[in-house]
């Protein structure tokens, strides 16, 4: 058996758009096969033809070498080729296990669940996937759901498992955990497709990387013999700057002041304890910090989204925690949120009525009452023009635009008016190399025009590239605030170590 | 080569679809007319299992009665007039995604409080046209935000779910108007309140008559004014207020709303406020220009027939006034077609066609050969 998957000259279309052009795709058994390129560059649909959701126009697929044709994911799972997809298909309340057996046909009517927790309590041991199978699913993290996900793939049989940009989600440690997975299952005769957009995770977890560019295969490489600056070349087809030139400034008096801010949870845990914060004018403070320990919390409690047990944020004299999000806003505090469908945009209006979210209230969009068409298409299409919005109109709804579309728009309207404080929350995630690079540009220039920028992230390179200071969280608490020449101590901070006390006391102290 | 073979075995075309990306200015009307013709087709059979031999020719004496003359077209817009109201209604609450299922009970208290104005009295018998239909207007439109305001108050303070407050409260409505039409104003023990003075009335071109004889029989009221300008005013507040802006971006995405700082207490309240009181509106209208007293059957269960209506027409004011038109030749033919039963399933089958001809807006179909 020479491959496990072979796709020939695949070929899909849809309205307007070629997602894959003539492209071949071999996968070997035991090997983890990466495939990269950019958002849009038709990863996606690749796999969505092998996992059965699409059926290519044109072009060939061989299952350890016997020609196949797979319609539906059944078709495929009965072939042995699962998908988890980035966007994970779970019923909240219902148990690990029950999720797993949902829509097979063993059990069949009584559900025997002790037999079946057994059975995937002992696969879960074959794979190093832990999770409790009598959990439900809400009780768990996104990183043990994408577990979760693969359980559900490895009990129907699969052993090609194509993971749609896995690491999407997943806090940098449950990043590691997912890679010692990934590399038991090969170990064990399963081969892995990875899709990815991101370099260094591709060059540390693959055997070898097949690169797209707009539907087209350019480039089949051997992860060992390539490095990361060829593939990026490859990926976007021009040279890319891994770091943006960042100019020494001097910063100027604290504008967000965060003084001993305690808050819960949606669940009524708490999150956060004791945060003492302040970003001053011309400087980026970044939170690093594993997901979930508190910095959802923060920016929620910053933007007035979230009240407060005790503690105060202040925008230069005005107070704005527990008050509302119109207050924060009033403050000039600008939001690029986490989730920039679920929250930053109105996914069925248009690309006018979403750029105008922050400023319909305020003249000139505002008049009177109503709101002036004029004014407010005229301060659209100068957005749409300043910071190159792709869409074939103002009408467009926000939901047909890409990831990077999307958050460009959210950043023109947050930083069209100079905020005072800018607060980010994982700006750059799910953007490929290109855009990544213009987000990091935009929050530069905003600090270079004197804005103080709060940025949550969870990419410890971005952060240290952007950065005048990084503070670390922890379980809803900063373990130390350190400037890029202790950028070793991080890790161990977010871990749970504390640094040099001295520190965080003299910056709590600072403006108060 | 095998899925070469596979699909030769079969059927020499196959169908696709793929959902469309833009929608063509002419393609909705198109489609509603194309579904309405098909849907009259399909009745013809159920009419000649029903022992109709010539359906064709029923139909067109059913136009012909209804559209023959100006009597036919005026008894269609008396028909329309609630469900206009009723329908923009409807239309305002769910553009925020408040499932407002209580616009039969806003049109009854609607109907109550315009009554009250008369029957209590709070203004004199005596008084002119012009004092009593504004006070009763606004009092219609004030019963009806009334029984808007409670569920959207539950709604916005306590996230009490709006459909079961609202259903719940149209039971309430009704019992309401009968304990006072069977007691307090019931006329010599009748189950219907004494005729409102003619002050009270709105006003029908029938009752100019004697100086324009083209006029009479035709029963249309000041009430069928009400529907456009409401219509008018809507649109205004939904798409070009500010307000109206934050009903919809609550409506799309209320995540979003309390991203960009909008009040969603107020809002939630506001909304099902307006849409009560122009269900109120519709229950003045109704009995200020058709029924001319209170009494029990004054809605049909225009209420409900609001909801199908704001649906079909996609929440869009204008278009609720040509539904709800769509929908009052609908019953009056189904009276032309006699049986109660037969016309009933008839306009099922048209609803039906409309509301899966949905499909080809959001979905290109594609029949190609294999």
């Amino acid at each position: 058996m020479k491959f496990a998957v072979e796709m020939r000259g695949i070929t899909k279309r849809f309205p307007g758009v070629i997602a894959n052009d003539q492209v071949d795709f071999d996968l070997r058994p035991g090997e983890i096969h990466a495939l990269l390129g950019e958002n849009g560059a038709g990863k996606s649909t690749l796999m969505n033809v092998l996992a059965g959701l699409y059926q290519a126009e044109d072009g060939e697929i061989y299952i350890h070498d016997r020609p196949v044709t797979l319609k539906t994911p059944r078709d495929a799972i009965d072939n042995g080729v699962g998908m988890v997809h980035q966007h994970f298909m779970l019923v909240p309340s219902l148990s690990v296990t029950e999720n797993i057996l949902l829509g097979l046909d063993q059990p069949s009517f009584f559900l025997r669940l002790p037999e079946y927790h057994q059975q995937i309590a002992l696969l879960e041991e074959r794979f190093g996937l832990k999770v409790a199978p009598e959990a439900k699913i809400w009780q768990l993290s996104v990183g043990e759901q994408q577990r979760v996900e693969i359980l559900k793939m490895l009990y129907r049989g699969a052993d090609v498992l194509i993971m749609d940009e896995p690491t999407a989600v997943l806090a940098p440690s449950e990043v590691d955990e997912l890679f010692d997975t990934l590399r038991s299952m090969t170990e064990q005769g399963k081969s892995i497709i990875f899709i990815s957009h991101k370099l260094h995770e591709v060059m540390t977890i693959s055997d070898r990387i097949t690169v797209l560019r707009k539907g087209k295969k350019v480039g089949e490489l051997v992860t060992k013999e390539t490095s990361r600056g060829e593939l990026a070349e490859s990926m976007v087809g021009r040279r890319v700057l891994f770091s943006v030139a960042k100019s020494i400034k001097e910063h100027g008096a604290a504008k967000l002041m965060i003084n001993d801010v305690h808050a819960v949870n949606d669940r009524g845990v708490k999150a956060l304890n004791g945060v003492s914060l302040n970003v001053h004018e011309g400087e980026i403070v970044g939170i690093a910090g594993v997901a979930g320990n508190g910095q959802s919390e923060l920016a929620e409690v910053i933007t007035g989204l979230r009240s407060c047990i005790s503690g105060t944020v202040q925008v230069d004299e005005c107070q704005i925690s527990n008050r509302s999000p119109k207050c924060a806003i009033d403050a000039q505090l600008a939001h690029i949120p986490m989730d920039r469908t679920g929250v930053g945009t109105a996914p069925s209006m248009n690309i006018t009525d979403n750029l105008i979210m922050k400023s319909y209230r305020s003249k000139p969009v505002s008049k009177g009452w109503s709101i002036d068409q004029r004014e407010s298409v005229k301060f659209a299409q100068q957005l749409k023009d300043d910071y190159q919005i792709i869409a074939p109109s103002l009408d467009t709804h926000v939901r047909l635009l890409s990831g990077g579309n999307l958050q460009r728009l959210i950043l023109a309207r947050e930083t069209t008016s100079d905020p005072q404080v800018l607060l980010a929350v994982h700006p750059t995630r799910g953007l490929d190399v290109g855009a990544i690079e213009g987000v990091h540009r935009l929050l530069l220039e905003q600090r270079d025009a004197g804005a103080a920028i709060l940025l949550v992230s969870e990419e410890l390179d971005e952060l240290l590239s952007l950065c005048d200071r990084v503070a670390v969280i922890y379980e809803g608490e900063i373990m130390g605030i350190v400037d890029e020449s202790e950028a070793d101590q991080i890790g161990l901070m977010m871990t749970g170590q504390r640094y040099p006390l001295e520190d965080i006391f003299s910056e709590g102290l600072d403006a108060s | 080569m095998q899925a070469e073979s596979v699909k030769r075995r079969g059927i020499p075309v196959r169908i696709f679809t793929e959902p469309r990306i833009d929608v063509p200015k002419w393609l909705p009307i198109t489609v509603s007319v194309g579904a309405i013709v098909l849907a009259l087709l399909a009745s013809t059979l159920v009419l000649r299992f029903a022992g109709e031999s010539h359906p064709f020719r029923a139909y067109s004496s059913i136009a012909k009665e209804l559209f023959g003359s100006w009597g036919g077209i005026s008894d269609i817009l008396v028909q329309a007039t609630p469900l206009i109201l009723v329908g923009l209604a409807c239309s305002v609450a769910f553009s925020m995604r408040l499932w407002n299922i209580g616009a039969e009970g806003q049109f009854f208290i609607g109907a109550f409080a315009a009554s009250a104005i008369v029957l209590t009295p709070i203004v004199p018998p005596d008084a002119p046209r012009w004092v009593f239909l504004p006070v009763m207007l606004l009092a219609g439109f004030i019963g009806g935000a009334l029984w808007g305001f409670v569920p959207g108050f539950l709604k916005a303070k306590f996230n009490i779910n709006e459909v079961i407050t609202t259903l719940m409260l149209n039971y309430i409505a009704v019992e309401w108007n009968n304990y006072f039409i069977f007691g307090v104003w019931s006329e010599g023990g009748f189950q219907m309140s004494p005729r409102f003075p003619k002050a009270a009335w709105l006003p029908r071109l029938a009752d100019y008559a004697r100086e324009i004889p083209q006029f009479s029989g035709i029963t249309i009221h000041l009430g069928l004014l009400i529907g456009p300008i409401a219509a008018i005013i809507v649109w205004y507040i939904i798409y070009r207020s500010r307000w109206g802006y934050e009903i919809r971006l609550a409506g799309d995405n209320p995540k979003a709303a309390r991203y960009a700082g909008t009040p969603i207490v107020r809002n939630i309240i506001l909304a099902m406020m307006l849409s009560g009181g122009l269900a109120g509106i519709a229950g003045m209208a109704q009995i200020g220009g058709v029924v001319r007293r209170l009494q029990g059957s004054i809605s049909p269960g225009y209420g409900f027939t609001g909801i199908i209506i704001a649906w079909l027409a996609k929440l869009n004011p204008f278009v609720v006034i040509i539904v709800s038109i769509l929908f009052g030749t609908l019953t009056l033919a189904g009276r032309e077609i006699g049986r109660a039963g037969l016309s009933m399933l008839i306009q099922g089958i048209i609803l039906f066609a409309l509301i899966a001809s949905e499909f080809l807006l959001r979905y290109r179909v594609r029949i190609e050969r294999v």
